[in-house]
């Protein structure tokens, strides 16, 4: 990871492009189904634990991302106690490294898949899930068949939405995992050493190149939005008592 | 076969306290909306759990809070209908049947033929590919009628079926559903709040009442007999009054009832030991007679003074005041002081002319008398 490779050499030039999106990708991925199972599980718990588990998931949204970074570097820190014993396990660092923006973007990006995704299962007709199981369907047919189509909509924006965040991190980023080019160095973190560099060129490049793609991701939201209206109009029944 | 169910669970300040015992054929639970009916039938089929008590179906115990046992929805092989019938939206008709059948293991052969020959049953056919917001509510009930015979249940249970339906589809598909019930040998528990839909499809009947059942009785038995007031109103009587038991009616001689709120005493013909609090009568039983009529008959004729007449689509409806009629706050409340009469558009035509158009009546009284047999005294 430390050593520059063939394809990263060949792509300087562009490598906060490449690194911002396998950050943003990875973390999305975990944010995915991490975000899912904590909207689905945690809907099912008591309305006490339900209302504090919530606020604790919610709070990297509200929360400067800074204060996430610091968070972060308290527990992955080299000389923390779980940094410590993974330096020390698998002789690798948890921080500075590249995929130390993997941490700072997901905890980032968790909170809108999860409160997305739970709006959308909090929405869903549960009747839908009681009559799977009275045919004798299994729990996880009706999760993955029935109430993951019903909710796509909804679950597809959250994800988006996460990866647009995740894409944009800059504050816990550059805490945990630095600046530094062809190694850490993510769009984000690049516009702001441009600029402070009085590399005005270079830094209007990246921030075209931001400005693009996140024009690319909304539309894909408000895409997916209509196309949701457009489907539910069809297939919203009344509800069950 | 038949079901046993003995139940209690507790939601906030709504307790549902139920016990019955469905045999083959349907049996119907009638009350009015939020009295516990599809609660009831989520606890059979295992989507809520009791705080305590005993369900059983066929011989195997489904739930019973004291042995811990409580089985999944998915081991129970319980039939459910939902109101809204449930389809699963992203699935076409072909594909919601088949979770039907999924739950038992079987080779693919089987299972297209299966398939095929619900189709047909339920004239589907030509449908498969469509998804279920493409249907019709008829075609979306005979797919979830469908697709739970598939799953092969032990016993049946339908909730409101016909709740989502507009007035003229729904005489149709009870046929229909009537037809298809036919077939089934196992328990049919049939959930309603509309006491015309219980009659006609019905052969029991169980009535549910803030959260309690009353016995399982024959469904004629409700309409011609019914013990308690919940039952009377389900049953469609529309008249009741707060009463109490003079003299308690024996094989060969009336007994009779003070009623309080109307101010008068009423022979009635049925033999009861149960406790009295109140009389019923149908607006249909309560006959308005002439003044020579009355005086013909020694029982059950008193005055009433005509407050309202209401030309209904069919037929006449005359609300009328007993002139001897105590009124109190608990009258008032509960329209105990009022009576509904019913009669056909002609014959109130023909009666108002000769009793009252004629003469000289400003305080429109009216005769009315009604027979000891339909005197219903009720718990």
């Amino acid at each position: 990871m430390v050593r520059p490779s063939v394809f990263q050499e060949a792509f300087m030039d562009w490598f906060p492009l490449y690194n911002s999106l396998r950050i943003a990708l990875i973390a999305s991925v975990i944010v995915f189904f991490t975000g899912i199972f904590a909207a689905y599980y945690i809907a099912k718990l008591h309305p006490v634990v339900k209302g504090v588990l919530d606020v604790v998931l919610t709070l990297p949204l509200v929360l400067p991302p800074t204060v996430v970074g610091y968070f972060i570097l308290l527990l992955m820190g080299p000389r923390r106690p779980f940094g410590a014993w993974f330096l020390e396990t698998f002789g690798t660092k948890l921080i500075m490294t590249w995929y130390s923006g993997i941490f700072a973007a997901a905890v980032v990006a968790f909170p809108l898949m999860y409160r997305t995704a739970r709006g959308a299962f909090e929405s869903f007709d549960e009747t839908l899930a009681y009559s799977g199981q009275t045919l004798g369907l299994s729990n996880t047919f009706i999760f993955w068949r029935i109430r993951m189509p019903a909710c796509r909509q909804g679950i597809l924006a959250g994800t988006v939405l996460a990866f647009a965040r995740a894409l944009g991190e800059y504050g816990a980023t550059s805490m945990v995992a630095g600046y530094t080019p062809g190694k850490t160095a993510t769009i984000s973190t690049t516009v702001y050493q441009m600029w402070r560099t009085n590399n005005d060129a270079l830094a209007f490049k990246w921030v075209l190149v931001n400005v693009v793609i996140s024009a690319v991701v909304l539309l894909a939201v408000n895409l997916l939005e209509k196309s949701g209206r457009a489907s539910s109009t069809g297939t919203k029944r009344k509800a069950g008592r | 076969m038949s079901l046993y169910v003995d139940i209690r669970k507790k939601l906030g300040n709504f307790t549902l306290e139920t016990q019955f015992e469905a045999a083959e054929g349907v049996t119907g639970i009638l009350g009015a909306s939020g009295c516990g009916k599809s609660m009831t039938l989520r606890c059979i089929a295992g989507i809520v759990k009791p705080d305590e008590g005993h369900i059983e179906l066929d011989g195997k115990v489904l739930f019973d809070a004291r042995k811990k046992i409580n089985l999944r929805p998915q081991e129970r092989h319980v039939g459910l209908l939902f109101q809204n019938y449930a389809l699963f939206p992203n699935m076409t008709v072909r594909q919601n049947l088949m979770a039907g059948l999924m739950a038992e293991k079987q080779d693919k052969r089987a299972a297209e033929a299966k398939i095929r020959e619900m189709l047909e049953k339920f004239e589907l056919v030509g449908l498969e590919k469509h998804k279920p917001a493409e249907l019709s509510g008829g075609q979306q009930q005979r797919v979830a009628l469908a697709r739970i015979f598939l799953s092969s249940p032990k016993m049946l249970m339908l909730d409101e079926p016909f709740s989502a339906l507009d007035g003229y589809l729904r005489w149709n598909l009870e046929q229909e559903l009537l037809e298809t019930l036919k077939d089934f040998d196992g328990p049919t528990l049939f959930v309603s709040h509309s006491r015309d839909e219980v009659y006609r499809i019905c052969d029991r009947v169980c009535v549910m009442e803030h959260g309690s059942s009353s016995p399982v009785i024959p469904v004629k038995q409700l309409f011609e007999a019914p013990e308690s007031r919940a039952a009377a109103l389900l049953s469609g009587c529309k008249n009741f009054a707060r009463a109490e038991v003079k003299e308690a009616a024996a094989a060969d001689k009336p007994g009779r009832v003070y009623v309080q709120d109307w101010g008068e005493t009423l022979a009635f013909a049925k033999e009861s030991t149960a406790e009295v609090n109140y009389v019923g009568v149908r607006s249909h039983y309560i006959y308005p007679v002439t003044g020579e009529e009355a005086a013909a008959k020694p029982e059950n004729t008193f005055r009433c003074q005509i407050e309202k007449v209401i030309d209904d689509v069919f037929s006449t409806v005359i609300m009328m005041k007993p002139v001897n009629a105590v009124e109190s706050e608990e009258s008032r409340k509960n329209h105990f002081g009022i009576l509904r009469v019913e009669t056909t558009k002609e014959f109130w035509r023909e009666f108002w002319q000769k009793e009252c158009a004629g003469r000289e009546n400003p305080q429109k009284d009216i005769w009315v008398y009604m027979d000891p047999t339909d005197v219903m005294v009720l718990r």
